[in-house]
């Protein structure tokens, strides 16, 4: 590991001052960068420790939804009463998500923010455009079961690798972020990540020194919720494929249809022509593979990830007969 | 730097870069806790930072100088053993034993998290946690054994838990998840 700098931030004002300088990162459970730094992928100059600013709470909102602090663990949000009533399936794409231990460190902010788990972005020794730019891809035309089949480029096809953020998408969360300048911006998550591009190294819209401190929830639409994931192990793995949806029906037709997917795409996928062909449907297998049509129209494997595509039409058609069947 | 680890003050400079782990292991002689991947991966490492268990590896001893941490020493020792170490003895809750510490040191956390109603990937209610063998092997997950011995750690954690012999024909490996639809 390379040496760095410490500080420990008494304030979110502090903390983002210090965070602009170039070099510097904020770390809070530091599960996933203090792996990367361990591998020099991640060669921070400073380390901004905000773990015991006051984001730790999670909060009523006026709307009926719910403010949660950058600094609240996974393992928190997943078991807290309101989200368990009200946004289950946030709740259940935390609990899908890596083991207890890390669970109990991670920080809902770190969370939306963590990298992919590309192997080739893991491996300092091989080309990689989003942790070196303009080396190139391995990925492309390497190893690439894990990884993307929307939303790539030819220079990535990364995937992210969150659980949480599939729920949050699916939730229409709001990331809300304050700046070195003490300006406040509320980001909604489907503004929030970037696609790759030709700028892969580019993750999202933060600026630096832009750190988050909350993520609200708006209150949840009306319907059944659930998260399906689809791994190589049964527990502590990353998504293949994953589905967070909630799924209303009413009269024997689909009223309301909210989509994200994980394992999909370089940031939690969502595509409205998906649910816009669900809305006004009976419920039925037909209505089913003309979302996942319309789901995987611009859908291209790379290879080895080729298997994605039939298993993402699949899951899907398995996640809408759970959200709408009877009783 | 000021650290309380098992009860015990030390005031001790280290590297920034040193992991809490390695601040136990390799400073402070406290060598129950064990490196196995050093990245957050198998769980031979898991402590309890303030009572909540994590990998030790993947976390900075400079930013635990407030918090009250407790290896595998601080829960028993020889003659005085925690009730999960006597468990995993009589149990044969493991072969070469490397796992283990951080074995113990997980299921204590693990148990806590139980009491405080905390659901799992394989809940089926999400407000009524219990320990069945199921929950078991899902809840310690984060905690590979090479040697396999997880029959007899789930057993062990049974015992302690008060729920008495696994049937020994059931299969301790996560099923698919048969869970109801949230509603």
């Amino acid at each position: 590991m390379k040496l760095f700098d410490y500080a420990r931030a008494d304030s979110v004002a502090t903390a983002t001052k210090d965070g602009a300088v170039p070099g510097a990162r904020f770390i809070a459970g530091g599960t996933n960068l203090l792996d990367l730094m361990k591998l020099q992928v991640e060669t921070p100059e400073t380390l901004i420790d905000i773990s015991r600013l006051p984001l730790t709470e999670i909060e009523e909102r006026e709307d009926g939804g719910l403010t949660i602090g950058a600094l609240v663990p996974n393992s928190d949000l997943a078991a807290d009463p309101r989200v368990i009533e009200r946004y289950p399936v946030l709740s259940r794409a935390l609990l899908a998500g890596a083991s207890g231990q890390l669970r109990n460190k991670a920080s809902t902010g770190g969370n939306l923010l963590q990298r992919t788990r590309c192997y080739y972005f893991y491996d300092p020794a091989t080309p990689c455009n989003k942790r070196e730019p303009g080396s190139g891809c391995s990925a492309i035309g390497g190893e690439n079961r894990i990884l993307a089949v929307l939303g790539t480029s030819d220079q990535c096809i990364a995937t992210h690798p969150s659980d949480m953020a599939v729920a949050m998408r699916a939730l229409e969360a709001v990331i809300v972020t304050q700046k070195p300048d003490g300006d406040r911006r509320r980001i909604a998550i489907g503004d929030f990540y970037r696609l790759p591009g030709s700028t892969p190294e580019i993750e999202n819209v933060l600026e630096p020194g832009e750190l988050i401190t909350h993520v609200e929830l708006p209150p949840a639409p009306a319907g059944r919720q659930t998260y399906r994931k689809v791994r190589d192990r049964a527990s502590y793995a990353f998504a293949l494929v994953s589905v967070a949806g909630i799924v209303a029906v009413e009269g024997g037709r689909i009223s309301s249809a909210r989509l994200a997917f994980g394992g999909l795409g370089p940031m939690p996928w969502r595509n409205e022509a998906v649910e816009a062909a669900l809305v006004g449907q009976e419920p039925t297998d037909a209505a089913f593979n003309a979302a996942a049509d319309a789901l995987l129209a611009d859908a291209r494997g790379h290879g080895s990830n080729d298997f994605k595509i039939p298993l993402t039409r699949r899951t899907l058609i398995a996640t809408l007969r759970e959200l709408t069947q009877e009783g | 730097m000021h650290f309380t680890i098992n009860g015990q003050s030390h005031d001790i400079e280290v590297d920034v870069r040193t992991s809490l782990l390695d601040l136990c292991r390799e400073h402070l002689g406290l060598t129950g806790s064990k490196k196995g991947c050093d990245h957050g991966q198998c769980g031979a490492c898991t402590m309890l930072v303030n009572g909540r268990r994590v990998n030790s590896c993947l976390t900075l001893a400079v930013m635990h100088q407030d918090d009250e941490i407790t290896t595998i020493e601080g829960l028993g020792q020889p003659g005085n053993l925690h009730p999960l170490q006597d468990a995993f003895v009589r149990h044969d809750g493991f072969q070469c034993g490397y796992c283990t510490p951080g074995q113990i040191c997980s299921a204590v956390g693990m148990m806590d998290e139980v009491k405080k109603g905390w659901p799992s990937h394989v809940t089926e209610d999400l407000g009524a946690a219990e320990l069945t063998v199921e929950e078991i092997s899902e809840r310690m997950s984060g905690n590979l054994c090479r040697c396999a011995a997880y029959p007899n750690i789930v057993d062990a954690i049974r015992d302690v838990a008060g729920l008495g012999d696994r049937n020994p024909n059931e299969d301790v490996g996560p099923r698919e998840n048969k869970r109801e639809v949230a509603a």
